[in-house]
């Protein structure tokens, strides 16, 4: 039983609990960490992007001052990372990843060795001393190379270079289909291969703590359980002896959510030392050897009826995974999210589907805030605006006709989808801009030669994944449920459990929200603890927008549980039954006399000075825990985007003029935090649309290695977003809220890319892939200009 | 074992004014002023994003004007006044700034109070960044534009915001702050 409706905290906006220290320079960063004796560590890293080891001399390595140590591989024999799913070989082939190179490089900036010096400068004086001489093997630096008759094996027991080769699906009849319907259309979409790119780098601080028998590891990752899995493994040590903390992280936006092999070498390093070890990747690593993410390709077709309505959809995914598969999510994560949630919002009643992983000799990839639905929503979207041209429709009437209008509602895919506002959404998102007049401005600036489109993108986004849906997927590892503990001490101070990790999501203000609507207690009474394996059962950390959804009803729980002993307590104080009393406002309340009232505090005194008191079936203290997990299809958040871009004649560059978003997570339990998602994500679709792209030359050698080459968007080119909120609450996660972090990014690609089509239409160019360059678009709004003729030479006498 | 060696190569005294504080720090020549603020003073508020003058994560005030601390070295700053994050929330108490026991530090300041109310910051990693070219540029522009806040914010990176509320949070402040400033010309004439 809860506290009265109208001061509930749940669904305002109140303040941060993080801000505080955040602002003032009092956040505790991995780097801010700093232990006696520490030291530094920095890797010797592959210069080639293919071959085998043939010598490593690290003599002179050992002769710079101030370098105490250099381990290899063979001086740590660590285990090593493998990454599983379970499937059978012909769908996906299990690759080690060494925590550090053996005998074979499989990209340039992978680690080889590890220098650990007094400090960080002179550790990076001992790489350039370090020399590894290679046999050079013919790199494979792109998916259609990957997959050439005859080319070289980025792993010699994955043939073709595939790693995962799945087909989930495959309607019976769907070649009759297309063989049969008035409209199909096609599109080939590229996106490019990105970095999810955090402020702050990946970075590790580790020590062996004697007393303890444990070896701690400070480190920034969104599964800190997860890493301890790993460097238990590696280091061959119980799970108990290890302890993962995780403090301040500055984002993380699914890198930080693969286990990285430098933690685990700099653990590896600090036990054989005895010392602390130090280790922060710069800037230069972050861009070129730590997770990328996003490189795929599509190649999609859409059959329609002559009204618009979908029939049949039938798509080939291959997704560049690089040169690893990433721990725990494999390389199958992006096929199969996309083989599983393509048709989207929309009723496809006949579907087929192939999806590929495919290695190269670029960096690994990992999830990244989206993880393919960003690529999808922009190949259905691509697709449906594709056949309202052919149809004649209005890019809006054709969603119209086909999105999922009544639910529950059982895909072709096999996902139940739960409720949503899909439709409700596009027409709001639709009014937003005709009333702020952009249809009148657009074509008024046509009529003056100016290019500017409309564009929109509609999607839904699957956040709460339970165990049931990542096994269903055949993750080895399965994530899905989350754990929490709630406490109360004997001042009647909660303490709360999380085994989610927030990297910026204000994890500290909305569980406290959810834990003090549940028992009636300030906000300033709820303290949480999150990222610290010895403080925290278990959890599966923050990735697909899961923790609101699993951890906060975990959390909304185990509150709800210490209410009903807080309650049982009172009861048995007044010898009444505990259906007779209600949780208020920090107090317990008898219903039958509602005058009478016991503290918490008081009852928390009894607890645990008086336990004498308590009744035999009532233990002393005052704990409970909660476990939560989603045991259907899961939640599912939606969105519409619509924006307003203008193109630039004489430079080829896309200025956004209007960005409009409508979302529906459900209830929102801090529509601020939520905003601020939106906005976020939105700013990495778009730099993934128009910005952002890792680039390789024909060697692998990366070439957009510092923020020179590898443009990040600033205030200059992220508009302001007007948000609007619809509320479709979810019925079975603890608050009714759906997941909240990744819509943004999820749908901006699409829209921008739509935008820019519309306003190239009167030059009859479409666009599909992404990053859409000014190089792409200035080439597109110039008609072929005559070839000028050969200059004459200048007669020299 | 050769770790205490090469530390007496080069290394020189520099006296640095931080926060209102002299400081002495011996240190070699090639260290950046960001590397001794955070890790021989310990003011870790000031962060370090991609050591090469983008990101801007590491912007404190040198002489009043922002600078990217990643790209002086330290030896640099010598003489010169230096302001960090550190030095924004009204000191409850002044004495502890800067030293390793982090007690109170006193109220958030207007401009820090600016970036809450707006929700100008989400995992805070940028933000003291965006805080000093924030207090830099306002102290030389009290009349700023809204654009011209956007203008300036766009020389730092943020990853979570997508700056809206970042350049709001300025505007804000900058608002506030003349109306204050009306305000008591009002009282005084």
């Amino acid at each position: 039983m809860n506290s009265t409706k109208d001061d509930r905290l749940v669904g305002r906006s109140v303040p941060r609990r993080e801000d505080p220290r955040l602002l003032t320079g009092r956040g505790r960063f991995v780097d801010d960490i700093e232990l006696p004796g520490m030291l530094h560590a920095q890797f010797v890293r592959s210069t080639v992007a293919h071959g085998v080891i043939t010598a490593v001399d690290l003599t002179d390595v050992c002769r710079v001052p101030g370098v105490v140590a250099v381990f290899t591989a063979s001086d740590l024999e660590m285990g090593d990372i493998t990454a599983q799913l379970g499937r059978p070989l012909s769908e996906f082939v299990p690759t080690a990843m060494p925590v550090l190179a053996r005998d074979r490089v499989r990209y340039v900036g992978e680690p080889i060795a590890v220098v650990v010096a007094r400090d960080p400068y002179t550790a990076e004086d001992g790489l350039e001393a370090a020399k590894v001489t290679y046999e050079a093997l013919p790199p494979i630096t792109g998916e259609e190379q990957a997959l050439a008759a005859g080319a070289a094996l980025v792993h010699d027991e994955a043939a073709h270079n595939t790693l995962v080769d799945v087909s989930l699906f495959a309607t019976e009849g769907i070649d009759d289909v297309f063989d049969n319907a008035p409209c199909v259309v096609h599109v080939e979409t590229r996106t490019g291969r990105q970095n999810a790119l955090p402020l702050e780098t990946r970075g590790a601080v580790a020590h062996w703590d004697d007393r303890e028998e444990q070896l701690v590891l400070h480190t920034c990752t969104q599964v800190p359980h997860q890493v301890r899995t790993v460097a238990s493994r590696c280091l061959r040590l119980d799970e108990r002896a290890v302890r993962v903390i995780v403090p301040d992280m500055g984002g993380g936006f699914g890198l930080k959510c693969a286990v990285g092999r430098e933690e685990i070498a700099t653990a590896a390093a600090a036990r054989r030392l005895g010392r602390p070890v130090k280790w922060i990747e710069d800037r230069k690593d972050a861009l070129s050897a730590s997770f990328l993410a996003r490189e795929q390709h599509y190649t999609a077709r859409a059959a329609f009826d002559a009204d618009g309505r979908i029939l049949g959809l039938d798509a080939d995914v291959v997704c560049d995974m690089g040169a690893y598969s990433c721990y725990p999510f494999t390389a199958g994560i992006e096929p199969l999210m996309a083989s599983a949630e393509m048709p989207g919002v929309y009723k496809v009643p006949a579907y087929r589907v192939r999806g590929r992983a495919i290695t190269t000799n670029k960096a690994p990839t990992a999830p990244y805030r989206g993880v393919s639905r960003p690529q999808y929503v922009m190949v259905a979207e691509r697709l449906m605006e594709r056949a309202a041209r052919e149809l004649g429709l209005d890019p809006l009437e054709i969603r119209r006709r086909n999105v999922i209008t009544e639910f529950p509602y059982t895909g072709v895919n096999g996902i139940t989808y739960d409720p949503g506002s899909y439709l409700e959404s596009l027409n709001l998102c639709e009014q937003a801009l005709k009333e702020a007049g952009w249809y009148e401005r657009q074509a008024a600036a046509r009529a003056e030669g100016r290019h500017i489109g409309i564009g929109y993108s509609c999607f839904s986004e699957r956040t709460g994944y339970g165990s049931a849906a990542f096994a269903a997927r055949k993750m080895e590892v399965v994530p899905g449920f989350d754990f929490s503990e709630v406490r109360m001490d004997t001042s009647g101070a909660v303490t709360v459990t999380t085994g989610t990790m927030s990297h910026g999501q204000s994890h500290e203000t909305t569980m406290a929200q959810i834990v003090a609507d549940a028992l009636g207690v300030d906000l300033a009474k709820v303290k949480l603890h999150q990222g610290d394996t010895d403080r925290i059962t278990y959890g599966w950390g923050s990735f697909a927008s899961r923790s609101i959804v699993v951890g906060g009803s975990a959390v909304g729980l185990a509150a709800a549980k210490l209410g009903d002993k807080l309650r049982a307590i009172a009861a048995a104080e007044w010898g009444i039954s505990p259906e007779g009393t209600a949780l208020d406002q920090g107090r317990v309340r008898r219903l039958d006399d509602p005058d009478t009232t016991l503290t918490y505090a008081h009852l928390a005194d009894t607890a645990y000075l008086k336990a004498h008191l308590l009744p035999k079936d009532i233990e002393p203290g005052l704990t409970a825990t909660a476990v939560f997990d989603v045991f259907n299809d899961g939640t599912f958040s939606n969105a519409t985007h619509g924006v307003v871009v203008e193109l630039h004649q004489g430079t080829g560059q896309v200025e956004i003029l209007a960005y409009v978003c409508v979302e529906d997570c459900g209830v929102a339990i801090n529509p601020q935090v939520v905003e601020g998602q939106c906005r976020g994500g939105i700013a990495q679709g778009i730099a993934g649309a128009l910005f952002e792209q890792v680039t390789y030359d024909d060697q692998g050698e990366p070439s957009a290695t510092s923020f020179m080459d590898y443009k990040v968007p600033t205030a200059h080119e992220i508009p302001d977003v007007s948000i609007h909120h619809l509320e479709t609450p979810c019925a079975f996660t603890e608050t009714g809220a759906k997941g909240a972090g990744e819509g943004g990014t999820i749908g901006a690609p699409a829209a921008v890319l739509n935008a820019v089509n519309d306003a190239l239409r009167p030059t009859g160019v479409e666009l599909d892939n992404t990053p859409i360059t000014p190089e792409t678009v200035h080439r597109a709004l110039t008609p072929a200009a005559p070839v000028p003729p050969a200059p004459a030479l200048e007669q020299t006498p | 074992m050769n770790d205490t060696s090469g530390l007496g190569d080069d290394l020189q005294l520099l006296t640095l004014d931080v926060n209102g504080t002299s400081h002495e720090v011996i240190t070699a020549p090639r260290r950046t002023l960001v590397d001794v603020l955070r890790h021989d003073l310990r003011l870790t508020g000031t962060h370090v994003g991609c050591e090469h003058g983008i990101c801007g994560a590491c912007t404190v005030l040198v002489d009043g004007l922002p600078v990217r601390a990643c790209l002086m070295f330290a030896a640099q700053a010598e003489g010169a006044r230096i302001a960090t994050v550190e030095s924004l929330a009204d000191a409850g108490s002044k004495a502890d700034s800067g030293s390793d026991s982090r007690s109170d530090s006193g109220e958030l300041n207007d401009l820090q109070r600016a970036f809450t109310e707006n929700h100008g910051l989400q995992c805070g990693f940028c933000t003291p960044g965006f805080l000093m070219l924030a207090e830099g540029f306002l102290a030389e522009r009290p009349e700023a534009t809204k654009e011209e806040i956007r203008e300036v914010v766009a020389a730092n990176l943020c990853r979570c915001t997508g700056y809206q509320t970042i350049v709001e949070a300025i505007d804000a402040c900058a608002t506030a702050r003349r109306a204050q400033r009306a305000a008591c010309s009002e009282e005084t004439p």
